[in-house]
């Protein structure tokens, strides 16, 4: 080893080594910032796609009513709001901010009409529809193990062959990954491609929905007590966000009228008020107050028990996801999707309008109806179109979603536009 | 030490650019999730508000830390909030309105919304015109100053856009609110409290031209 004091010439980094280095340092600094950058967009900017996996539900009926046997069971209900005046009838009754739900007591003197006034309405242009059929290509498609016509299946859909028109669509049905990671579920986060991946831990059983309110016999039922009621009966349904996107959805499940019956409503009641658990451990977007929580909605008795108002356990014949409100929701399929209320825990049958939370947050902008309509525009936005998911460009928004054959007799006579 | 300025220039030209490179490439790949149009819409149109704060930065940043070899990075960064703007609006007009003008137009001018996100993004057209070291030279810094102002007023209409549409969570709309304020509230501090002393920054490191460019005002 060479002592010399001077730095010998050949210690000393050649110039192209030098800048080298330098160069190498430079190609690392902007590596380093652009990985920065992209793994930053792709922390904040995700666009979804978590891979969900729900039990398959068992004893689906499919959506054909090929099944479709038996006696229509007479509803208990009493007098139903009557489908003429019926707007008249709510007129007045604004929804009161923070008025619990269900504060009356169900009264115990037996009201009970037990006549069932109203025969189911048979729109003419229900009778005459054929059952679609389910799309051969649909990968999902339930096993068809079609039994004979005449064999008689308990499990039957309770539902006349009249009034299942509208429980299936020949559209294109939006793939299950998108219909659970895209959707509105401010329980869990206000980003629609987040939902899935905050719902992800939640645990829907056991789970328990309280049914009381104007009903003779008020009870708290067990979810499988639900689940028994009836076999899960596919209904591929249109759904159409008041944001204006739009999905072909093959729901589970029953109609809520099943339910509503078991409780008998009594005579009084004109309101079925739903409720959302409201539990901020489970559910982290409940500690923000975006919206009042719990999360409530409502419809009139009528349409509550209108065959079409579907009570859904399932998706594409599996279990619902958390996403999209395991392990109960509500469908309406003619009104906004925010009218399904999801992971639902409690009914009350209620006299006066309750209020719902869209309702209470912006009352200019989400009527207690929210039925789908092209001529009322929200008022920021249009309602004219809407984008199906899957498509490009924009279609045509039709009134009722396309239900006005099974629906509009419940709005006979309703300024659509006043009572939005 | 030039060769250390035009270093953060490409890293800056290249960083605006991941955004856009990421949502073209997930766009190819068909991974832009369940509504990929609307979340196109979305991302660029935030990222043109994220690029509208980052441009109204660099002054105040320059002034306080005195970083003012910094000051030729706004330019860039303003083209990019302006293309990040045009993207957004490009993507709505063909996907969205599938190219039709008068649906556009006619949206544009029933939605309070749409208008006044148009309007920003018309002010930023000027501006980018009139980016270049040529254009500059041919406006005269003070009447280019004047004119760049108008960034104030686009990322003012590009927030109130933003904040016009959301539904209820208000947090990221008032969170580009307050950032904006502060920005905006620094300039008008500023200029009421009369001109700040020009920090005097590292000996060397602002190059000097001979015909002094308005980056390092404003």
């Amino acid at each position: 080893m060479s002592r010399s004091p001077k730095i010998p010439s050949g210690e000393i980094t050649p110039e192209g080594d030098y800048f080298d280095r330098r160069r190498f340092l430079r190609g690392g600094l902007l590596a380093g910032s652009v990985l920065t950058t992209g793994t930053a967009y792709r922390l904040l900017n995700s666009p979804g796609g978590e891979e969900i996996e729900t039990a398959p539900l068992r004893d689906l009926v499919s959506s054909t009513g090929e099944t479709a046997a038996g006696p229509q069971p007479s509803l208990t209900t009493t007098e139903p709001a009557a489908n003429g005046g019926a707007g008249s009838a709510t007129g007045g009754t604004e929804p009161l901010p923070g008025t619990p739900i269900a504060s009356q007591p169900p009264p115990i003197q037996p009201v009970v009409e037990p006549a069932p006034v109203d025969p189911p309405p048979t729109p003419p242009a229900a009778v005459t529809t054929t059952p679609p059929e389910v799309p051969a290509n649909d990968p999902f498609e339930t096993p068809t193990e079609s039994p004979a016509p005449d064999a008689a299946v308990a499990s039957a859909p309770a539902e006349p062959e009249a009034d299942r028109a509208g429980f299936s669509t020949e559209e294109k049905q939006t793939p299950f990954r998108n219909i659970a990671n895209y959707n509105n579920f401010y329980e869990f986060t206000t980003s629609k491609e987040r939902v899935a991946a905050a719902a992800r831990r939640f645990q829907p059983r056991p789970w328990s929905v309280q049914v009381d309110g104007l009903v003779q016999q008020p009870r708290e039922f067990d979810l499988e007590e639900i689940l028994r009621l009836a076999p899960p009966e596919e209904r591929i349904y249109r759904m159409r966000c008041v944001e204006g996107w739009s999905m072909v959805i093959p729901w589970a499940g029953f109609s809520l009228s099943r339910l509503l019956k078991q409780v008998e409503p009594l005579g009084k009641a004109r309101y079925v008020a739903f409720q959302t658990l409201h539990d901020p451990q489970r559910m982290p977007g409940q500690k923000v107050p975006v919206l009042e929580w719990p999360y409530v909605e409502g419809l009139r008795l009528d349409e509550a028990l209108h065959p079409l108002t579907l009570l859904a356990s399932g998706l594409y014949g599996k279990e619902l996801p958390n996403s999209c409100g395991a392990p109960l929701r509500l469908v309406v399929p003619w009104k906004y999707g925010f009218k399904g209320i999801k992971s639902i825990v409690r009914i009350t049958l209620t006299e006066n309008q309750p209020p719902t939370s869209w309702n209470v947050a912006a009352p200019y902008e989400y009527g207690f109806y929210a039925n789908v309509n092209p001529e009322v525009d929200h008022p920021r936005w249009s309602q004219a179109t809407e984008q199906r998911l899957g498509e490009f460009g924009r279609r045509k928004t039709v009134l009722f979603n396309g239900y006005a054959d099974q629906v509009a007799h419940l709005y006979a006579g309703m300024d659509l536009r006043r009572w939005f | 030490m030039s060769s250390e300025i035009q270093f953060i220039r490409l890293l800056v030209l290249l960083n605006g650019a991941v955004p856009a490179a990421l949502l073209a490439w997930d766009a190819l790949r068909g991974e832009l999730g369940a509504n990929p149009i609307n979340f196109a819409i979305r991302t660029t149109g935030t990222l043109a508000l994220i690029f509208l704060v980052l441009t109204l930065a660099v002054t105040p940043l320059v002034r306080l830390a005195g970083w003012n070899w910094f000051t030729p990075n706004r330019r860039v960064l303003g083209l990019y909030a302006f293309f990040y703007a045009l993207a957004h609006f490009l993507i709505f007009f063909s996907l969205d309105r599938e190219l039709s003008l008068s649906s556009t137009l006619s949206e544009m001018a029933l939605r309070p919304y749409l208008a006044v996100g148009s309007l920003g993004l018309l002010l930023m057209v000027p501006l980018a015109v009139t980016s270049t070291n040529r254009m500059i030279q041919r406006l005269g810094t003070s009447r280019w100053k004047r004119l760049h102002r108008l960034t104030y007023v686009a990322a003012i209409a590009g927030v109130a856009h933003y904040t016009m549409l959301v539904k209820a969570d208000l947090r990221w709309p008032l969170a580009f609110a307050v950032l904006l304020m502060v920005l905006l509230g620094w300039r008008a501090y500023t200029a009421a409290t009369g001109p700040a002393p020009r920090p005097p920054g590292p000996a060397g490191r602002t190059p000097r031209r001979s015909a002094p460019l308005p980056d390092t005002a404003g």
